[in-house]
């Protein structure tokens, strides 16, 4: 009568620290430019050296370009930083210009480097998008990356465990993002804060592996520092021929143990919350954190639904700083920028869904429209789907790789006071450059807006 | 780490709910290679304007709040994993953040720089923000071996939680890698009997 959660736990825990956390071990540790430099710094400080190098891949993603060189000396310190750390410490270091480059959790599934059953951290709290397979994956901060260098172990409570289950068929036109955008304005900012969490139920099943992806790469944004999915056939189909998956009879006797990786049916988690597929529409926020979305078909709430003074008080901050007004629909809102990318839908399948929108059709005139492929690979089969040649026609810019316009720590910046629809997973105030408007929403509403230049139903 | 035992100090009040990451420092920030000066950054945003002139009604920016203790409204640290946050509010003189909900990976940042989280219940933390604004000089005092939070002015005070290991830890100024590099023996004997599926793909 255990959870998936609880079985993988379990089998990564070397022992509990009486009233304390557990030596948790981590098979697959992925670091980038941004929180890795002052945990080898630390290694430095104590002359030790990294314990299990083959264990531990970098990326370059937050800080890179996605046109040109780079030319900020300070991005340029950073990457030469990441790239000198991992020579000096035998770790493999896919940089730019690299055929496995690309945003840290689009690469890591992407390479057959996440695998079920296992446990998988990064300096980045988007690291929940890895649970799509069946493991423990969450972010974790530099002194923590420091501590996985060092020993490949980390020092954890055992969070809470919590079940949503989505059941039933998904109305036309919603998708995964939509999914994950409805539970986070039903659960809140802070609803997951403590628990890890297993997404099931009849309409998650029917998810593919990148819907699922985009799924579990949310939880964070409910304050959970992970989000899983057990294992099934779509997964192992996903996983097989991959670069760093295993091959002919060690996959098979891979898919064996992972077939085992489910909730016994007598599990019980600490929370669960049942979904009706039926009841989600298209989303998008309104606000200036995830949990403040909406469908497409209600309007921005009054503070009158709320009986808590300080959340009355944040949803008029917050649409202050949107500048839209209480109770008002969000369709028909003109819109400046729209940018499809990033580690929650910038992989091939979430480009097909806006190609379709933006097929034979022009970008509104108004509009400056950024498509940024998650890898080198996403950008190269996109190419070889004639899907790069439709956004081009379409006045749309296809970029480089990399995390973009999705938190602005590169060129790619929203100007103060303009609206950006981005299929990204934060609102956050100036999260895409000073006083940059933020709307998270799917992939097809972000392209169906950048034709029609406003908040439209996507076809 | 320093050692963190007994902390009796004016607080800052930060009456806002759900702080995020990218709030207490934006990722334009994020671009050094070490751990130092990213206090001049916290809150950027909100300290500053576009011209880089102080925000007057920012708490940060009114003299009359000052100290190592930051109170700050429910579900503090949301957002990015970014340890940069941690070590600005270290680096501008903050050693205890008071809050009634922390989110997780902040906590544990704040944790490892020798920060402590203090959580405690939201009437608590409703009479703290009024009892400021009436008076910015009173102190508060948060005293870790007793795990006691209080007003000694009002006599108000409530216990809060820590596992019993992080606390040993801020009292020694100890932190978690040592433990873990003294534990390399038990690491090692558990990896014989683990099973790696990648181990023999990877070059």
């Amino acid at each position: 009568m255990k959870t998936i959660f609880e079985k993988i736990w379990e089998k990564h825990s070397i022992k509990k620290i009486p009233d304390g956390p557990e030596v948790l071990y981590i098979d697959r540790h992925l670091i980038h430019e941004v929180t890795s430099p002052q945990a080898f710094d630390g290694l430095r400080a104590r002359g030790i050296r990294v314990f299990r190098p083959e264990k531990t891949f970098a990326t370059a993603d937050h800080n890179v370009p996605t046109m040109g060189e780079v030319s900020d000396p300070l991005s340029k310190i950073q990457l030469a930083t990441l790239e000198n750390n991992c020579a000096e410490f035998g770790i493999s270091h896919f940089g730019l210009g690299h055929e496995n480059n690309g945003v840290v959790h689009i690469i890591g599934p992407e390479l057959g480097l996440t695998l079920p059953g296992t446990t998988i951290v990064c300096g980045d709290s988007h690291t929940a998008t890895h649970g799509a397979f069946g493991a423990i994956a969450f972010g974790i901060g530099t002194s923590e990356v420091e501590m996985v260098l060092s020993t490949q172990c980390l020092l954890q409570t055992k969070p809470k465990t919590m079940r949503i289950n989505v059941n039933g068929k998904l109305n036309n036109g919603v998708t995964a993002k939509d999914i994950i955008l409805y539970i986070i304005a039903q659960l809140g900012t802070g609803g997951g804060t403590g628990y890890f969490i297993e997404y099931a139920g009849s309409t998650i099943e029917a998810l593919s592996m990148e819907e699922r992806m985009t799924v579990c790469n949310m939880s964070i944004e409910m304050g959970s520092r992970g989000g899983l999915v057990a294992p099934d056939q779509i997964t192992f189909e996903y996983i097989k021929g991959r670069k760093f998956a295993p091959k002919e009879q060690a996959f098979n006797d891979a898919v064996n143990q992972w077939k085992q990786l489910s909730s016994d049916s007598d599990a019980t988690f600490d929370k669960e919350y049942t979904f009706d597929a039926a009841k989600i529409g298209t989303m998008i926020t309104y606000g200036t954190n995830p949990g403040m979305g909406i469908q497409l078909n209600d309007n921005i709430p009054t503070a009158l639904k709320f009986s808590d003074e300080s959340e009355k008080n944040g949803l008029r901050k917050a649409l202050q700083y949107m500048d839209f007004k209480e109770g008002e629909s969000m369709l028909g809102k003109k819109i400046d920028f729209v940018f499809i990318g990033s580690c929650t839908n910038g992989r091939i399948e979430d480009l097909r869904v806006a190609a379709e929108q933006v097929k034979g059709k022009q970008k509104a005139e108004h509009v400056t429209a950024w498509i940024v492929p998650g890898s080198h690979r996403v950008r190269i089969q996109a190419e070889e789907e004639g899907l790069i040649a439709i956004f081009k026609a379409a006045g749309i810019e296809v970029r480089q790789p990399g995390c973009s316009a999705c938190l602005a720590m590169n060129d790619d910046k929203v100007p103060a006071g303009k609206y950006c629809v981005s299929t990204s997973n934060r609102n956050f105030q100036g999260r895409q450059g000073p006083g940059s408007r933020t709307l998270l929403a799917s992939p097809k509403l972000a392209a169906a807006a950048a034709v029609a230049g406003k908040i439209v139903y996507p076809l | 780490m320093e050692k963190l035992i007994k902390i009796t100090s004016t607080c800052v009040p930060l009456n806002i709910e759900n702080v995020d990451t990218d709030q207490i420092i934006p990722a334009r920030f994020l671009k050094a290679t070490d751990k130092k000066g990213f206090g001049e950054n916290l809150f950027r945003d909100w300290r500053y304007d576009k011209n880089m002139q102080p925000i007057p009604d920012f708490p940060l920016n009114q003299k009359q709040y000052a100290g190592s203790i930051l109170v700050a409204g429910k579900n503090f640290g949301s957002g990015s994993s970014r340890e940069h946050a941690a070590w600005a509010l270290g680096d501008y003189g903050f050693k205890v953040v008071i809050s009634s909900y922390f989110a997780d990976i902040f906590k544990n940042n704040a944790l490892n720089n020798g920060i402590l989280p203090v959580q405690i219940s939201e009437k608590l933390l409703e009479v703290i923000f009024e009892k400021i604004s009436q008076n910015p000089k009173l102190e508060l005092e948060v005293d870790l071996p007793l795990q006691k939070m209080s007003i000694p002015f009002f006599g108000l005070y409530e216990f809060f939680e820590i596992d019993s290991y992080k606390k040993q830890c801020l009292l020694e100024g100890l932190d978690d890698i040592d433990y873990l590099l003294n534990s390399k023996n038990e690491i090692e004997a558990f990896e014989i009997k683990h099973v790696d599926y990648t181990a023999n793909q990877i070059a």
